[in-house]
């Protein structure tokens, strides 16, 4: 009547019917939200929306945790940005906004100005290409901090590279040399912009100085590739120089590097900051390598 | 058929949160309880009597061993169609009223909506709660809860009951009602199966007995033959004796209790009953009484689990009866 | 089982109705209505779109909380209060017992919600003394709470056959907030360079409850209908997120012991 393992049998059919359900039903819902997601990037009607565009607003609902929303909201930014970049979709509409809501949740969130004040303003296709909107941003970021001398090296550097208004640029630079703990070269830059306006070397010294002092990698990495495409420019430069040199002295223009080298004007065959050789165009000047990595663009 | 079998019945609870250790609760219990008997499981508090019914109704589930009810298997649930089970201490939904309760649970059996109302309103009258039938139950008494959960027991009109704790909150009266409806039960012919750790009860319901104690089964059978085990004493009740009787059976006596103008004298076994009854008639002594005193529930009760027999002398319960009765 | 069910069903409605939910919505309503009428004088232009937002908002965060302090107790309470006894000694299996329950709280939620869409419609009415077709466009985001719903006292019911009604309440709010940055957290995994840590996001993103999918409140605001395949896809998911959810209550709660 009683069989021993009657007990567990009689139990087990029963529970195999529900794992099956719940495995079933996992794996469905899996696909089916893989699937809608591929739907819905198909079907996505432009750029993403932001409906709370007042950071105000939005510290109300914050119900005080502004900190942590303004950080949520700084990563994404960079969520946005890395994403819209990738996408090469080229639009970054909503970087102003997204900055400015950041900094209106947390105003002492240095890094969201600096990298703001980069990309807000670099030309589309690296940035939003809004070189006014990243000026408001840093004003903002010197009001909120006063005493972070290096978002009047920013200001400087905005007016100087991307507006190339370079009596502002000096303004700034000299305004940013006399706050505290200011560096004594913000001082020279002033005199120098002032003095030559823009010079590659002064680009040069202001790339630098981003490179080696921001932490963040998306603007370290810009900072690198702007340095490249600075160095070239001047390598090409030297090289246009020596093909002047080649030709008083060969009578001739040079068809190639290798000739020049030939000639005893250059010593090897240069390279640019990428690794490839320069390379002479049919118009006798010297240009990047088709292979190369530098984007010359940057520059424009 | 037997109503409720159990084969080798054992339950470990683990104890402790991080270093788990097994405690047995119940080891190896083999009942076997017929159709139509009213079966009663004793023992202690802790002894394994709720562990026993919870691991029929499933509410917990056996380390080993296996049971059935009404020849089938527990785990199917089923099973308890023809079943009943009032449990300890029951406790029902505050919001709800005696007849709403009764209602939902008459709709967990395959009953029809007029044998429902029907039969709620006979069990209602049954456990005497008709007045109280539309009053919330967060206002009921503990002994009307007790009696509600009884008409919840029987709502489906079971052939097995098992009834946990029944007379527990209840007054005098209320337990002699339980009392009542259990035999009325019994008369039905239905199966009776419940604890207790009250002797009296157990001694004026049950055919059968089972004792229980420490998660062991101590004895079971029938509670005639478990108290007939040994015949202890005889007792004799005088009204207003002589001083010279009281003196002429002194030397007989275990023991002699005065209360008010009586007198209860015990005598051991092996003094016949005929000369202790020929001293006490001639002298004109009134006997009111003289009944055969056989080892109570309550002895076995305790020699068999506390397991000191000579710590607990024959006389001191004497003493302990008169006070009772 | 469905007679079972459904008497477990119907027990437990009562049990939540009787619980005075009903009274906070009756009040709830009331607010609604007067806030828009206040809306309605003080803006220009938006009061629609505020009230929209206001109202659905408003049933959303209203059944939210009701479905979780509701649900987080649900089983929890019958197994305190040992009014399960009762039940599971009838010839219910546990299954029953944990569908029952379900769908009395979704039960619940269903009919507090209608209560609460009729009064957001009566305030819509009081705002414009009008109808218009557009105006049922609001009823597509009260659908897709309702899927949230479903999802959200699943979660509840899970973890009140587990935990007790407090750690429940922490981690059924604590998977909605999450719910609502799975996007979020995909990306930030893809983004570290560990290829373990991305695919640990990965299996997050689709192993945790998308709430956020569910959310169509913003869009009815501006009078935008929900695309068919989402309101397909929405309805398939929550119905196979439910499952999976009530499959996994039932499979504990058939080992839990009821002490």
């Amino acid at each position: 009547m009683m069989e021993t393992h009657k007990t567990l049998d009689s139990r087990l059919p029963r529970r195999g019917a529900w794992w099956l359900a719940l495995a079933l039903a996992l794996a469905a819902q899996i696909s089916v939200r893989w699937v809608s997601d591929s739907w819905a990037d198909k079907n996505a009607e432009g750029a993403p929306e932001l409906y709370i565009r007042s950071g105000n607003a939005l510290k109300a609902l914050s119900l005080g945790y502004t900190g942590l929303l303004a950080d949520i909201y700084w990563t994404r930014v960079v969520q946005y940005f890395g994403s819209e970049s990738l996408a090469h979709s080229r639009r970054f509409d909503l970087l102003g906004p997204l900055l400015f809501m950041t900094t209106d949740l947390d105003p002492h969130l240095i890094v969201a100005y600096r990298f703001g004040a980069i990309f807000l303003a670099e030309k589309p296709p690296a940035g939003a290409g809004e070189p006014r909107l990243s000026l408001q941003l840093l004003q903002r970021g010197i009001v909120q901090n006063p005493d972070y001398w290096r978002f009047w090296q920013d200001l400087g550097f905005i007016y100087y590279w991307d507006l190339k208004d370079y009596p502002s640029a000096a303004r700034a630079f000299k305004a940013g040399s006399e706050r505290p703990g200011a560096q004594y070269w913000m001082k020279a830059l002033a005199a120098s912009v002032a003095v030559k306006g823009g010079e590659l070397r002064t680009s040069q010294i202001l790339w630098s100085q981003i490179y080696q002092h921001v932490q963040n990698d998306t603007i370290r990495k810009s900072a690198l590739a702007h340095l490249a495409a600075l160095k070239a420019r001047q390598d090409m430069d030297t090289i246009d120089n020596l093909v002047a040199a080649y030709e008083t002295k060969e009578k001739h223009a040079p068809a190639s590097i290798r000739d020049m080298v030939a000639a005893g004007i250059l010593r090897g065959i240069p390279q640019d900051p990428s690794g490839v050789p320069y390379i002479l165009g049919p118009d006798g000047h010297a240009q990047l390598s088709p292979r190369s990595g530098v984007n010359l663009r940057l520059l424009e | 058929m037997l109503a409720v079998e159990t084969k080798d019945l054992s339950k470990d609870y683990r104890l402790g949160f991080w270093r788990k250790r097994p405690k047995r609760a119940l080891d190896h219990l083999n009942l076997q309880v017929e159709a139509g008997e009213t079966f009663g499981l004793l023992g202690p508090n802790g002894a394994g009597k709720s562990t026993t019914l919870k691991i029929l109704f499933r509410l917990i589930f056996p380390t080993s061993g296996q049971a059935t009810l009404l020849g089938r298997d527990i785990n199917d649930p089923s099973v308890r169609s023809k079943i009943g089970y009032l449990p300890e201490n029951p406790s029902f939904y505050d919001q709800l009223t005696a007849t709403e309760f009764l209602r939902y649970a008459a709709g967990l059996f395959r009953l029809s909506k007029a044998e429902t109302r029907n039969r709620t309103g006979r069990l209602l009258d049954r456990v005497g709660l008709t007045e109280q039938r539309n009053l919330p139950l967060r206002k009921f008494s503990k002994g009307m809860v007790q009696r509600l959960g009884i008409a919840q027991a029987l709502v489906n009109n079971p052939d097995l009951i098992f009834l946990d704790e029944p007379m527990s909150g209840l007054d005098p009266i209320g337990r002699r009602e339980v009392r009542n409806l259990i035999l009325e039960l019994r008369q039905e012919g239905k199966t009776v199966f419940f604890s207790t750790h009250i002797l009296s009860d157990a001694e004026t319901l049950c055919d059968r007995v089972a004792i229980l104690d420490h998660g062991r089964l101590q004895g079971c059978g029938e509670l005639r033959k478990i108290l007939g085990i040994e015949l202890a004493a005889t007792e004799i009740v005088l009204e207003d004796p002589p001083p010279e009787v009281l003196r002429a059976l002194k030397p007989l006596a275990r023991t002699m209790v005065r209360t008010g103008d009586r007198v209860r004298i015990e005598f051991p076994a092996e003094v016949e009953t005929s000369t202790v009854l020929n001293i006490a008639l001639r002298s004109g002594a009134r006997v009111i009484s003289l009944n055969p005193v056989k080892a109570s529930l309550e002895n076995y009760f305790m020699a068999r689990i506390q397991k000191q027999p000579e710590a607990e002398p024959a006389d001191s319960a004497v003493p302990a009866k008169i006070n009772s009765g | 089982m469905i007679r079972r069910t459904l008497a477990i069903t119907v027990h437990t409605f009562k049990e939540c109705v009787r619980d005075k939910v009903l009274y906070n919505l009756i009040v709830f309503a009331l607010f609604l209505i007067g806030a828009a009428i206040v809306f309605g004088r003080i803006s220009v232009g938006i009061q629609k779109i505020i009230l929209v937002n206001l109202g659905l908002s408003s049933i959303s965060i209203f059944g939210l909380l009701m479905a979780i302090f509701i649900g987080i107790s649900l089983v929890w309470k019958e197994i305190e209060r040992k009014t399960l006894y009762n039940v599971l000694s009838k010839p219910v299996s546990r299954a029953e017992f944990i569908l029952g329950k379900y769908f009395g709280l979704f039960l619940t939620l269903l009919v507090n919600t209608a209560i609460m869409t009729a009064g957001f419609y009566l305030a819509l009415w009081i705002e414009n003394r009008r109808f218009e077709f557009a105006d049922l466009a609001p009823l597509e985001a009260v659908y897709f709470i309702l899927l949230q719903f479903a999802i959200i006292v699943g979660l509840a019911l899970l973890f009140s056959c587990i935990a007790t009604p407090v750690l429940s309440g922490v981690f059924t709010v604590s998977l909605f907030v999450i719910g609502n940055f799975l996007d979020d957290i995909r990306w930030s995994g893809a983004h570290t360079g560990s290829v373990a840590l991305s695919k640990f996001t990965l299996a997050l993103y689709y192993l945790l409850p998308d709430v956020r999918r569910l959310n169509f409140i913003s869009e009815a605001a501006h009078g935008s209908w929900a695309p068919r395949y989402l309101l397909v896809s929405n309805s398939l998911y929550a119905l196979l997120y439910v499952t999976v959810l009530v499959s996994a209550s039932v499979l504990i709660f058939e080992e839990r012991e009821l002490l």
